[in-house]
């Protein structure tokens, strides 16, 4: 008998190739399609239900006609086109509404404003999606760029048609043309040069997209920026001495004081000895996707700074600042969204100083923001919580502070894990400004199309309106869910 | 290693003071009356039972943990609920923790500098220039760009350290440093660590390497139920332990 106990390996063995068949298309049909009958089945199943789905709403879809005057008109074609009895879609009347879709009532001759304003908001996004990144933001600004300055030529000739009587609009739009492709190519050289600089175009574009959308005096944005100046300085001032909680609530309240107190005389007087401005616009007038897009980008944006504020401060030491926290989440958290909008257009004001006469969708856009911002905190204090507390004590250990730890250490890691959860409650957020039909604004999913269904031509239409509106939130959605993957991949660290 | 001992010294300046430390978690009594001073150049070891307080003791040194009662004075400041003066200390007191706890979406050298940046206020060009001569000290320079999570635990931990000493510290604490890596790397690990006390760091670590207090410490605490059992120079305290307590935990962890 020979002994097995004893071995010496005297050569050791090079990596080798996997055996051949082990990858490629068929392994993965193999694996992931066909790995056993239950699997078989219902691969078939599957194939079969999206053979009938589409074999009953795609010819409707593809067989859509395209331009007709009014629904009788779009039937006429249809039948003529492929006999008696068939259907298809009518998106005729999407190209006879665009318009309304896009705008609600935003005054023909000025919609070159929210088509601005829509082109600048990617300029504004771009050094926060892409931060740093020279050639993405170089793409996104040069693309929208040009979008844009196509879009604005052709409401150029749509607002000549419209005012055949005022030759002297022909030049304006011009002008704004111009300002237009000087203000893109800027911020393009701005990307260019300098990517990071990009995102103090970003501070100001709030209150410039404020000012094009509202118009009226140039001096009312101003100070309210001013505003954010004043509270800006005070932190800056007084951090030092008095720690970041304390100088931060003193900066508000001087901030707040002037936005109450002064601003207004201020703006006046300024407005008085320098009249600036453009035509006011009242946001009565918003509808449709403009509606939807301002709503839903200025709460997203403001959303998610109040969220971690909330989320901090509801893990806080402090018990005033704890108790404070954990009862508007949860207040906010168990009252319906639709509540607050009420609250928004009838409730609050009552309680707003007299005579003030509060803009109704800015209320809107401040409940809905306070709202989502109650979602956010929760999802991002899921993500603190499944911080290890090595991570704190490291930081601690280290001398940070906490503001330096929570900036540096703790947020980056946090607001990671909580990506999906934080982009679910976005896209949630941007489907719920539809609600807003609610306190009668014309939103694009109820207000609009109830708007279209009124007219005459257009009466028994039931299916594009909604079509149409929920593939326009799907390719916004999809979208922001994109993104978020992309940039889950690209902060993955761990290489687990 | 006795020649390396020559160059340890150890000179009279107090570099930790406690006296009289009591620390309770609740209702638990978890350091008793803890008297201890530490002079500058003095490798200490602590060890003992687990749960006997002896992380806790060092976790206390820069206020990772609140002590109720008593005076801790590190390096001519008191330990208080005076935030400035906890920050103070905590950037001149390094500490290695048990799982490294470095800093996963920052690289090794991001990791390194970030404190000197932001606490130190030091130019990002130096620190640089001073994480990367620490990375060479613990010898892994070549991982500089890469995510801890792309290192192995006995690279991370020397990653730990590097990050510590580039804040300059006057006083490293070392919890457990290589309780949670392989056999192999507890050794490059315990390498970087002598070689650290060799240049005269007073550090106080809590191990069970036996072999790293024979050869680095001066003195060799022992605790148990949150008290100071024993204290000696390692010589007298491996070969010549007073209490049974000692004697007891001596022969269970070097029984076999």
């Amino acid at each position: 008998m020979t002994d097995t106990s004893f071995y010496v390996r005297t050569d050791m063995l090079p990596q080798q190739k996997p055996p051949a068949g082990q990858g490629g298309v068929i392994k993965w049909l193999h694996e992931n399609m066909f790995s056993g009958p239950f699997n078989t089945a219902l691969t078939v199943l599957a194939v079969l239900f999206l053979y009938y789905v589409l074999q009953a709403g795609l010819p409707w879809v593809i067989n859509g006609v395209w331009s007709a005057e009014t629904l009788q008109e779009c039937r006429q074609i249809t039948t003529a086109r492929l006999g008696e009895g068939a259907t298809a879609a009518c998106w005729a009347m999407i190209s006879e509404r665009w318009n309304q879709f896009m705008f609600g009532f935003y005054p023909q001759d000025l919609y070159w404003r929210p088509v601005l304003a829509f082109g600048l908001l990617f300029a504004a996004l771009a050094p926060v999606l892409y931060f740093g990144q020279r050639k993405t933001n170089m793409k996104l600004i040069g693309v929208v760029g040009v979008l844009m300055l196509l879009f604005l030529i052709e409401t150029w000739g749509l607002a000549d048609r419209a005012n055949k009587a005022t030759p002297a609009l022909t030049s304006n739009t011009a002008i704004v043309i111009l300002v237009a492709a000087g203000m893109m190519l800027g911020l393009f050289a701005v990307a260019a040069f300098a990517p990071r600089k990009l995102v103090w175009f970003t501070a100001v574009y709030p209150f410039l997209s404020f000012y094009l959308l509202w118009g009226g005096s140039v001096w009312g944005p101003v100070g309210a920026a001013f505003g954010f100046v004043i509270f800006g300085g005070v932190l800056a001032g007084l951090q030092g001495r008095l720690g970041v909680v304390v100088a931060a609530a003193l900066g508000f309240v001087a901030a707040s004081v002037w936005w109450l107190g002064v601003q207004t005389s201020v703006t006046t007087q300024l407005h008085n000895a320098m009249p600036l401005g453009l035509f006011g616009v009242n946001s009565d007038v918003f509808g449709g996707f403009l509606l939807s897009f301002v709503i839903g980008v200025s709460a997203i944006s403001l959303s998610l700074p109040i969220g971690i504020l909330l989320a901090l401060g509801r893990r806080s030491d402090m018990v005033l600042v704890k108790t404070l926290s954990v009862g508007f989440i949860e207040f906010v958290r168990g009252v319906p969204l639709i509540t607050m909008l009420f609250t928004a257009s009838l409730l609050l004001q009552y309680f707003l100083p007299p005579r003030s006469n509060f803009d109704l969708v800015l209320r809107v856009i401040i409940l809905v923001t306070l709202f989502a911002s109650a979602y956010i905190a929760e999802v991002i204090r899921g993500g603190l919580a499944a911080l290890p507390r090595g991570q704190y004590e490291a930081a601690d250990a280290l001398g940070l502070d906490y503001w330096q730890a929570q900036r540096l250490i703790i947020m980056p890691q946090a607001l990671k894990i909580s990506i999906p959860g934080i982009v679910s409650s976005f896209i949630g957020l941007f489907k719920d400004t539809t609600l807003v039909a609610l306190v009668g604004l014309a939103d694009p999913l109820t207000g609009i199309t109830r708007i279209v269904r009124a007219d005459i031509n257009w009466k028994n239409i039931y299916w594009e309106p909604y079509v149409f509106v929920g593939a326009v939130f799907f390719v916004v959605c999809f979208g922001m869910s994109r993104y978020s993957m992309y940039l889950e991949k690209k902060l993955k660290t761990d290489h687990r | 290693m006795a020649e390396a001992s020559k160059k340890m010294q150890v000179s009279d300046e107090v570099a930790i003071q406690i006296t009289g430390m009591n620390k309770w978690y609740g209702q638990f009594h978890v350091l008793r009356d803890i008297n201890m001073t530490v002079h500058r150049g003095e490798r200490i070891v602590i060890c003992g039972p687990s749960g006997s307080g002896k992380s806790t003791l060092i976790r206390c040194v820069n206020r990772l943990e609140e002590h109720q009662k008593g005076q801790i004075i590190v390096d001519g400041t008191e330990l208080t609920s005076d935030l400035k003066n906890i920050d103070k200390v905590r950037s001149e007191v390094g500490m290695v923790f048990q799982h490294f706890n470095l800093f996963p979406h920052l690289t090794i050298l991001e990791n390194c500098t970030l404190a000197p940046i932001w606490v130190r206020k030091t130019p990002r060009k130096e620190a640089e220039e001073v994480a990367m001569h620490f990375l060479h000290k613990v010898k892994i320079p070549e991982q500089a760009h890469k995510y801890p999570g792309q290192l192995s635990g006995g690279q991370q931990q020397r990653v730990a350290i590097a990050r510590s000493l580039c804040m300059k510290p006057r006083i490293m604490l070392f919890d457990e440093p290589t309780s949670a890596l392989d056999p192999e790397m507890i050794k490059e690990v315990l390498d970087t660590m002598i070689a650290l006390a060799e240049e005269g760091m007073t550090m106080i670590c809590v191990t069970h390497e036996m072999g790293f207090a024979q050869a680095v410490a001066n003195r060799v605490i022992f605790m148990d139920q949150g008290q100071i059992v024993e204290q000696n120079a390692p010589r007298e305290f491996f070969n010549n332990p007073q209490s049974d307590r000692t004697k007891l935990f001596l022969s269970q962890i070097l029984g076999h």
